[in-house]
């Protein structure tokens, strides 16, 4: 365990870097933007990822995985940042099928993971639709009949639901537990409508009109809540490395800018009031690196208490949302009016990060979890 | 089994039967033991620990024998050092003429001065204060204004330091003394080392807003200095002077591993004051303080990140250059809230009805604005941080 990249993640580190470099630099999100692609992604590069393997980094080896753990993500997830690549790892594999291979029979994992690994199916995670991320909170209910499911819910809010072949929804049982479903992308009484946010990312509504479900669509058989949790976590984390990646770029952007940027007949960045607060970017970016890693670190960890688990997940994703919102402002701004527009890249980065520090719950929720974790860890030892 | 690894077994073994358990552990701070020509044991097992350690020459283990050290290889210091911290030994001794002066004289000194000057160090009989700041001379310590005249064989010192800490307590002092007034002001500075004794020679406590401090202010009056205690060239002192920062801020970075921490642990301070916030201001203040304990634990992560990266041998320089300005401005910043979360009680200065923790901690407030101000200014910091790390360029 450690804060430093181990073997297995240098190698994805530089794999990750070069291949995205090449196909999918921040000019191709813009032309994927520009289309309106309705994938939001373009699925070449994505079934190139799939090829090289990062669907299955966490996955066990008897699936098609790698089993290198989850801290394989760490560099992937901020090259992704770096380049504002939009491929649906995290829904697919992070979300789903590690919810799959934590909750489904072992016929369903052998059925779904090897599918799901070699992209030969594309699932994405419905859960609720709640503006404010509440992640005990589910949207979707359900009615056991004698032969199935009954679902139920509005308005969900799902990453990467268009063009998907299956939704996985969490619904609550009468029984007060939560169970998964696979969904089928055309099942009856399904609805998926595109939304456009500002990241541009495949965004959409979902909604469940008394779709019913065979007996077999139910992926395992418990109260799968704290599995839910547990993966809910895995894309804080993963979001928090792509805030991470997207936040190092606007932040080196800016650095670049303040070298060659001349006002006054000399470089803006020999002002001392924009070198000071450089200094600070500097600071936000290096505490939040540590506690991505911290995240990933915890996230590998199964002797942690579910109540420290939170509360590391909890920090990385406030810490990285944080350096995100204040390097973002202080590059735009010390960038003036170039920051502002359209044709400049730095608007995408801004966007992107804006949706991503609220997805998988923002600043505040995860402060108010990190200190609700923190007083039960204080309680217990004292 | 290699000689190294022969080596680490013998000093493992040294360790477990010569350090006195109770020399184990985090140290408070009113249990260091500073060497010096008064020096005070507070119980027998401090001083077992310091004559062992000194009559192995390992208060200074990579020095050469014939000054004094354990004339340790770099391996072995390290194995030493290692062990040391695995048994979690204190230090026996705190001599900043060890930590700092003591590598300056190693590499720059005359022969002469090695010989009489190294060896009572390295047995802790000397205790050495630094004289560089002066009451015009801080963040601008290049400007400093003690003057040093040539007089024959001695030099004649006037003027005044200011920010020496236990000034009053030590025996020698390494200082900073303008010789060259002439000379650009980098240029006409040099570093000489005097006997506090010497004639002339006045240390004066400086009480600060939080009450007595280890802080003097020593004036200088015609003393005389021989030259032989000038320190490398005349006029060449600013070169060692920035050598010696250095060691500073490793000495330091040392110095905060051994020390108990005196900091108050944010969280239970909160959770013992506000266990249950109701009132929306008491909740707005609960997560207040818990956002700031979230930055000071991402700091945490960092320090670790950082010695992690640095046995991993890869680049470590960025994250080096912000421990001093983060950890001051973040204690600054703790100590703030802990005092909104401790109300009026936060406001005792001596006395009933406040509890010593709770005047200790009014106390520890006041304390942290000197860190955000001493040993370089959290500006100054920042100033390094964007020339030297990020690379922004000089103002004109």
């Amino acid at each position: 365990m450690s804060l430093v990249y181990n073997e297995e993640q240098q190698q994805l580190d530089d794999s990750a870097r070069d291949f995205l470099a090449a196909r999918s630099p921040v000019s191709e999100q813009r032309r994927i933007r520009d289309q309106q692609l309705p994938e939001g992604f373009d699925t070449s590069v994505w079934q190139q990822m799939l090829e090289f393997g990062w669907g299955g980094i966490a996955l066990p080896e008897a699936y098609g995985g790698l089993e290198f753990g989850f801290q394989g993500f760490a560099p992937v997830f901020e090259h992704m940042g770096r380049n504002l690549a939009a491929a649906p790892l995290l829904s697919s594999i992070v979300l789903c099928a590690s919810l799959i291979d934590e909750v489904g029979t072992e016929a369903q994992r052998a059925e779904l993971l090897p599918a799901l690994i070699e992209g030969r199916q594309r699932f994405a995670l419905a859960t609720q639709g709640q503006d404010r991320f509440r992640p005990e909170h589910l949207d979707v209910d359900v009615t056991e009949q004698d032969d199935g499911f009954l679902l139920g819910g509005e308005d969900l809010w799902v990453l990467d639901a268009q063009q998907a072949d299956a939704l996985l929804v969490a619904g609550r049982l009468i029984s007060g537990e939560t169970a998964l479903f696979l969904v089928p992308a055309d099942a009856q009484g399904l609805q998926i409508e595109p939304i456009h946010l500002l990241d541009s990312r495949n965004h959409a509504r979902v909604s469940l009109h008394a779709v019913q479900l065979p007996a077999a669509a139910r992926i395992g058989s418990v109260d799968a809540q704290a599995q839910l949790e547990r993966a809910l976590d895995r894309g804080a984390v993963c979001i928090a490395a792509e805030l991470l990646g997207a936040t190092a770029v606007m932040f080196e952007m800016t650095i670049e800018y303040l070298k060659t940027r001349t006002q006054f007949g000399a470089a803006i960045g020999s002002f001392q009031a924009l070198q000071h607060r450089a200094g600070w970017m500097l600071v936000d970016l290096e505490l939040a690196r540590s506690a991505v890693m911290a995240g990933f670190e915890a996230l590998n960890d199964d002797s942690l208490s579910v109540e420290s688990r939170q509360q590391i997940v909890s920090l990385a994703k406030w810490k990285a949302g944080e350096a995100a919102h204040k390097i973002s402002r202080e590059a735009v701004q010390m960038h003036g009016g170039i920051g502002v527009t359209d044709e400049y890249d730095l608007g995408l980065y801004l966007k992107r990060s804006r949706v991503a520090q609220v997805l998988f719950g923002d600043s505040d929720f995860h402060c108010e979890r990190y200190g609700r974790m923190a007083q039960q860890l204080f309680a217990e030892t004292h | 089994m290699n000689n190294i690894e022969e080596f680490r077994h013998n000093v493992r073994e040294w360790l477990e039967e010569n350090c006195p358990v109770s020399m184990r552990g985090l140290m408070p701070a009113d249990e260091m033991v500073w060497g010096g020509r008064e020096i005070e044991f507070k119980n027998d097992d401090q001083r077992l620990w310091f004559e062992r350690m000194r009559d192995k020459g390992w208060f200074c283990p990579s020095w050469p024998l014939e000054y004094g050290g354990g004339g340790l290889s770099p391996e072995e210091t390290t194995v030493l050092e290692a062990e040391m911290r695995k048994l979690r030994c204190r230090p026996p001794q705190i001599n900043l003429g060890i930590w700092m002066l003591g590598p300056v004289l190693l590499e720059f000194g005359t022969e002469e001065q090695k010989c009489e000057l190294l060896p009572p160090m390295a047995r802790g009989e000397i205790r050495w204060c630094q004289g560089f700041s002066e009451p015009n001379a801080g963040s601008d310590l290049a400007s400093l204004q003690t003057a040093a005249r040539v007089d024959g064989d001695h030099l004649v010192v006037n003027g005044t330091k200011i920010w020496t800490s236990y000034g009053d307590k030590s025996d020698w002092m390494y200082a900073l003394v303008r010789t060259g007034p002439k000379e650009p002001k980098h240029a006409g500075i040099s570093l000489i080392v005097l006997d506090m004794k010497s004639s002339g020679v006045t240390p004066t406590p400086i009480d600060l807003i939080s009450g007595k401090s280890s802080f003097c202010q020593v004036f200088f009056d015609d003393v005389r200095v021989p030259k032989t205690q000038l320190i490398g060239e005349i006029n060449e002192g600013w070169a060692l002077a920035k050598e010696l920062l250095g060691h500073e801020r490793r000495a330091m970075s040392k110095f905060s591993e051994i020390s108990l921490p005196t900091h108050f642990s944010l969280l239970e301070t909160l959770f013992e004051y506000l266990p249950e916030p109701k009132e929306h201001s008491d909740i707005a203040l609960f997560q207040r303080a818990i956002a700031l304990r979230m930055d000071e634990h991402a700091f945490e992560l960092t320090q670790r990140r950082l010695n992690e990266t640095a046995r991993a041998r890869q680049d470590i320089s960025s994250m080096v250059s912000i421990q001093k300005l983060v950890h001051s401005e973040q204690e600054k910043n703790k100590f703030e809230v802990l005092l909104d979360v401790m109300g009026r009680r936060a406001l005792g200065w001596q006395g009933a009805p406040f509890s010593d923790q709770q005047l200790a901690l009014t106390n520890t407030w006041l304390n942290a604005f000197s860190q955000a101000i001493a040993g370089g200014t959290s500006e100054v910091q920042l100033n390094v941080i964007s020339k030297r790390v990020l690379g922004l360029p000089e103002g004109k």
